[in-house]
């Protein structure tokens, strides 16, 4: 299962010292090595190349020369760190918030329904069953709901919590809402994953041990459940920090919530400005693996990657 | 919840258990005392109610009826974590992210110790391990886990330590080591072990009280030596040991013996021995008590006779020699003999008899063939109901 793809909880036996190498070992590489030198290895040369790229000689939109024009990248932070710094932003409240609602979801599902697989199996199809919705339309479906017209906006009005022509969408609580709403299945998924093989002996033992509830949750089942709480938390992080869907005009953002992934739809497609969303791209990504690395490095789970 | 250590073992009183779970009956009203400071063993075969008695002791589940008190102080609603009861599981369950001395120190931060660490070393060194200390539990051999999930219960100091099957996982020279390990343990420190085993060897040489355990009650308790040599039920008989039971009217019951007619022939039991006295009764002996003989023994006085029979089976096994002999109108019966010459004393289908002195005969409280004792309550609209309830319950609780 990918959503497990983080979450091994046994720990990687010692490997053996010295291991033969033999050809059909790397045969047997050959299929994936050459998938991904086609579809990621090129194509990420080919985004390096243009992000150095400068504009052609006769200035027609859309034109670049190759060059080593590093000056992009300092154009690119300086224009649009406003947006890069409300990304990672967002996709940090969105993934503590998603964090927030999977794991008692994710308990309840793994641990408390263990004894009742029927329910278990139910429970889990309704944690996925919003995908087999374009996330598009549902991102749609929240617009018009929070919608001025809406229900929700007409009740906050009605009783006052909100005031008079005030808005949710195109608010950066709106794009945050989204984003969380997005990825709590891919939160959910993995922390599941961990708290369904959680063996609760160790809880029993806990509790034998003089650790209440609350002290064995925090000392047992929350360090147990780590590694799905990590992988949850990246794969919510990841795709959040570079998405472009919920925070477009076009559906709960406004343009002052454009966050990387609208900015470097807009160069692309719109702009044409390619070395822009090309050096983008690849600030996005090294953002995220520095992000990353120090994260996977701090919680102390290197051997669970 | 217990801030310092318990001064010494407690008394252990459970009055009137039952536990019933979906579908079955696990411990039927269950009376059980144990005095402080006693090495208790709870001994029966898997299924029997044993580990549900333990958990119910360590607060893990809640009886049906019935109440709990430990010292004296009724604990049947009492968390499992306020108890002073600690136990050493019999999956170890030893928690993987902390080390060898995280672990056994986790019941001393959790009570605010002092010199937790220090504590958890002693305990260590107690059983041999503190070197492994900076260790993950899967970095240990089963025995290692097993001592180290001994020495986390062990240096709480609880006024009562349950032991589920403790040894249960180890090959036989490491239990024997362990069991000797255990007892000293127990001594040094004075604590109220309850033991629960299905090796009636181990509970034997451990325990100074053994309570036979079968289907949910207490059979019979008392020393391994008196449960041994005068058991009062056939399950007993058969489940401590090995016995030779026959069924038969007692014949006469004059003075200091019972006699009682076996297929004809007079089997004579001590009167103080036998659990009735009248009636059909079924009488049996141990079969290292017996002796055989080539040729017919002379009658006399004190002796039980019974051949001749034809040997049908020898097994040799070191220290002594198993025969089987077929008797007629008895069955088989089993022979235990000291190997004190080479080689078996008697051979395969030779015709023997078969003596022993009345003293060592015994009379049981009911007869070999007794039927189960819960009928299975396998009603399913009784389990829907119950499991109902419990997951309302839960829901509730949530």
């Amino acid at each position: 299962m990918a959503f497990g793809a983080f979450s091994s909880a046994t720990p990687v036996a010692a490997e053996p010292a010295v291991r033969r190498r033999s050809p059909i070992a790397l045969f047997l590489l050959l299929p994936g090595a050459l998938y991904l030198s086609l579809f990621f290895l090129v194509p990420f040369v080919s985004l390096v190349l243009t992000s150095f790229k400068a504009p052609g000689e006769f200035g027609d939109i859309g034109e670049y020369d190759y060059a080593f024009k590093w000056e992009n990248y300092v154009a690119v932070v300086q224009t649009y760190w406003p947006h890069i710094a409300r990304s990672f932003g967002y996709a940090a409240v969105a993934t503590v918030l998603a964090l927030l609602f999977s794991y008692p979801l994710a308990y309840f599902i793994g641990v408390k329904l263990r004894r009742f697989p029927l329910w278990q199996a139910l429970a889990l199809t309704l944690v996925i069953a919003p995908f087999f919705i374009s996330f598009l339309l549902r991102t749609l479906a929240w617009k018009q709901i929070l919608s001025d017209e809406g229900p929700v906006v007409t009740v906050l009005q009605a009783l006052t919590v909100l005031p008079e022509g005030a808005h949710i969408t195109q608010t950066p609580a709106a794009v945050i809402f989204g984003l969380t709403y997005n990825f709590i299945p891919f939160m959910c998924l993995p922390i599941y994953t961990s708290l369904e093989r959680l063996d609760l002996r160790y809880v029993e033992a806990g509790g034998d041990l003089y650790a209440s509830p609350a002290t064995t949750f925090m000392r047992v089942t929350l360090p147990l459940s780590m590694p799905g709480v990590i992988s949850g938390t990246l794969l919510t992080f990841i795709p959040a920090s570079g998405d472009y869907i919920n925070a477009s005009s076009a559906f709960l953002g406004a343009p002052d919530t454009a966050m990387i992934g609208n900015v470097i739809e807009a160069n692309f497609l719109q702009l044409q400005n390619y070395p822009v969303a090309a050096s983008l791209s690849i600030i996005l990504m090294a953002v995220i693996l520095i992000f990353v690395s120090a994260y996977i490095k701090r919680s102390g789970t290197e051997d669970l990657l | 919840m217990a801030t310092s250590f318990a001064e010494a073992g407690a008394d252990l009183e459970l009055v009137g258990i039952t536990k019933r779970f979906p579908g079955f009956t696990a411990i039927e009203h269950l009376d059980l005392t144990i005095p402080a400071g006693s090495f208790f063993a709870l001994l029966g075969p898997s299924g029997c109610g044993k580990t549900t008695t333990l958990r119910l002791i360590a607060g893990l589940e809640d009886p049906t009826e019935g109440r709990i008190l430990i010292g004296g102080k009724d604990v049947t609603t009492t968390k499992t974590f306020r108890r002073p009861v600690n136990t050493v599981f019999q999956s170890y369950a030893l928690f993987p992210h902390m080390s060898i001395l995280e672990n056994v120190a986790f019941g001393l931060k959790r009570r605010r110790i002092a010199d937790a660490q220090q504590l958890a070393h002693e305990a260590l060194r107690l059983v041999e391990l503190d070197h492994l200390a900076q260790r993950r539990p899967s970095q240990l051999s089963g025995g290692q886990q097993q001592r180290v999930a001994l020495a986390r219960a062990v240096v709480n100091r609880p006024a009562l330590l349950l032991l589920d099957e403790p040894l249960g996982a180890l090959d036989l020279k490491l239990r024997r080591q362990m069991q000797i390990e255990l007892k000293q343990i127990q001594g040094d420190v004075g604590l109220t072990f309850l033991h629960v085993t299905h090796d009636q060897e181990e509970a034997m040489t451990m325990a100074d009280t053994i309570a036979v355990m079968n289907k949910g009650e207490i059979e019979q308790m008392g020393a391994p030596e008196e449960l041994y040599e005068l058991p009062k039920t056939a399950f007993v008989a058969n489940f401590l040991g090995q016995s030779n039971l026959f069924t038969g009217p007692v014949v006469s019951a004059k003075g200091d013996t019972i006699v009682v007619d076996i297929a004809g022939r007079k089997v004579a039991v001590p009167r103080d021995r036998a659990q009735r006295h009248a009636g059909e009764v079924t009488i049996g002996v141990r079969p290292e008590k017996l002796a055989l003989s080539t040729a017919e023994p002379k009658e006399s006085a004190g002796v039980n006779i019974v051949g001749p029979g034809r040997v049908v089976d020898v097994s040799f096994s070191g220290v002594s020699t198993q025969y089987q002999v077929q008797v007629p109108g008895l069955g088989t019966m089993t022979v235990f003999a000291q190997n004190m010459a080479f080689g078996p004393v008697v051979n395969l289908g030779a015709e023997v008899w078969l003596t022993w002195t009345v003293d060592h005969g015994f009379g049981l409280a009911d007869d070999p063939s007794a039927g189960p004792r819960f009928e299975p309550d396998e009603d399913t609209t009784q389990i829907a109901t119950q499991r109902r309830e419990r997951l309302e319950a839960e829901l509730e609780g949530a």
